[in-house]
């Protein structure tokens, strides 16, 4: 799954042409009025939208739905429960929004450079100087905030690995103590590494 | 140039204070310094202090004359430092765009960034792998990429930490002779000792205490002599 999250995909389509201020700001503005409007069939038209700008994004289809795997069993499992609790229509209004809402998230990245969106942050965070923020930091914090994710998922993937080798897949013990010491260990070398190369001064 | 002043590392414990480093002195003008020495021993903790990632509890230390405490940003512009790990380095999901970002802080323009990155994605190597995923690399272009990162804001000196540990023999001399050609200054901490008798200069350091300092092959010599003493 990692391998796909936050990758730009150069290319020439109106997406990747827009300004990413402007962007930005639609994403923001799709994803409140998504969590905002209730019901199903709300659902379903974002969703429909959702995979309408993914494809022309130019994400490629067979290889996002492979990516998103992981993410699919995780809604079919919440799906489930919430049919179970509350009913279809709530079920499909809680999945169906947040597979929008992933899509258009990975149809953002791969449509924007992430120097480019660094460059909007900071200039967008530049009024925060006055009262001591620097808007570089807030950049780069969201840059970190992009990287941790498949990052985390990596680590997630590595610790399963090394249970299933231990034949420990099914502790939770196993699985979750040394997941979360690696996911610590991983943001203070992420730290160290941000701090040599100058980007923490 | 770098220099240590009695420079020493202590760390709290909650036994009491632990010595990483005991004091040292010296200068380093060498174009290749070798840190040889066990697990444990404290050459990563030496090789930290040398840009400020780890600092003195006591003493100093200076690289062109200016303290890496006092004036850290400036002496991380000239010193940079390629971990052990890439992994942890790499911030940015693709190649072009990780090395972008080291240029961040020099580079005005998003095109001439850009330019500058594949650039030095090509000098070294990794040009055709400038827009991929930086998942889908081979642990040895994670690291020259790492190193890509650390080239691009053209440092006086790299310090390397292991780099060549985690890779197989066909990666690590594909990293190693990268370093070796490179212009700048470098200081090597490594377990190989083929790499450290191609420096012009190798400390061996044995718990906390530089226990040697010379000319690569002798120095070598000593801390084979070392762990066959300790083992």
């Amino acid at each position: 799954m990692s391998q796909l999250l936050g990758v730009y995909r150069p290319g020439h389509t109106a997406l990747h042409r827009m300004p990413v201020g402007p962007k930005l700001g639609a994403l923001a503005l799709w994803s409140v009025l998504v969590v905002a409007t209730p019901g199903p069939y709300a659902a379903v038209g974002f969703l429909a939208g959702a995979i309408g700008v993914a494809v022309w994004s130019g994400l490629p289809l067979r290889r996002t739905l492979r990516t998103m795997r992981g993410l699919l069993i995780m809604l079919t499992i919440v799906g489930a429960f919430q049919t179970w609790q509350r009913g279809l229509d709530v079920a499909v209004a809680v999945t169906g929004d947040l597979l929008a809402l992933f899509l258009m998230g990975l149809a953002f990245t791969a449509t924007t450079a992430i120097d480019d969106l660094l460059t909007t942050i900071e200039r967008g965070a530049g009024p925060l100087r006055h009262v001591g923020i620097r808007p570089e930091r807030v950049a780069l914090t969201f840059a970190l905030v992009m990287r941790a994710l498949p990052a985390v998922l990596e680590v997630a993937h590595e610790t399963r690995s090394a249970a299933r080798a231990r034949g420990l897949e099914r502790s939770p013990r196993a699985l979750l103590v040394p997941f979360a010491i690696r996911t610590v260990a991983h943001a203070y070398a992420t730290g160290d590494a941000l701090h040599a190369r100058g980007l923490a001064d | 140039m770098i220099e240590l002043r009695d420079a020493a590392v202590v760390v709290d414990d909650p036994h009491g204070p632990v010595t990483l480093l005991e004091p040292v002195s010296l200068a380093l003008p060498e174009h290749r310094i070798g840190i040889i020495g066990a697990n444990g021993s404290g050459k990563s903790t030496l090789a930290r202090l040398l840009n400020g990632l780890v600092e003195p509890s006591s003493g100093q230390v200076l690289v062109d004359g200016r303290d890496v405490v006092e004036d850290g940003r400036e002496v991380r512009r000239r010193v940079g430092f390629v971990f052990t790990h890439p992994d942890a380095q790499l911030v940015m999901p693709t190649p072009v765009e990780d090395v972008t970002l080291s240029l961040r802080r020099t580079v005005r323009g998003r095109a001439e960034r850009r330019r500058r990155a594949l650039e030095v994605l090509d000098a070294i190597g990794l040009a055709d792998r400038a827009e991929v995923s930086v998942h889908v690399l081979s642990g040895g272009q994670k690291q020259l990429l790492a190193l890509a990162g650390v080239l691009a804001t053209d440092p006086d000196v790299v310090v390397a930490d292991e780099p060549t540990t985690l890779l197989d023999l066909r990666n690590s001399r594909q990293v190693a002779d990268r370093l070796f050609a490179l212009r700048q200054q470098l200081v090597l901490v490594t377990h190989d000792l083929d790499l450290a008798r191609r420096c012009d200069r190798v400390l061996v350091v044995d718990s906390g205490r530089i226990v040697h300092d010379g000319p690569a092959d002798a120095a070598v010599d000593h801390y084979v002599a070392l762990c066959g003493e300790t083992t």
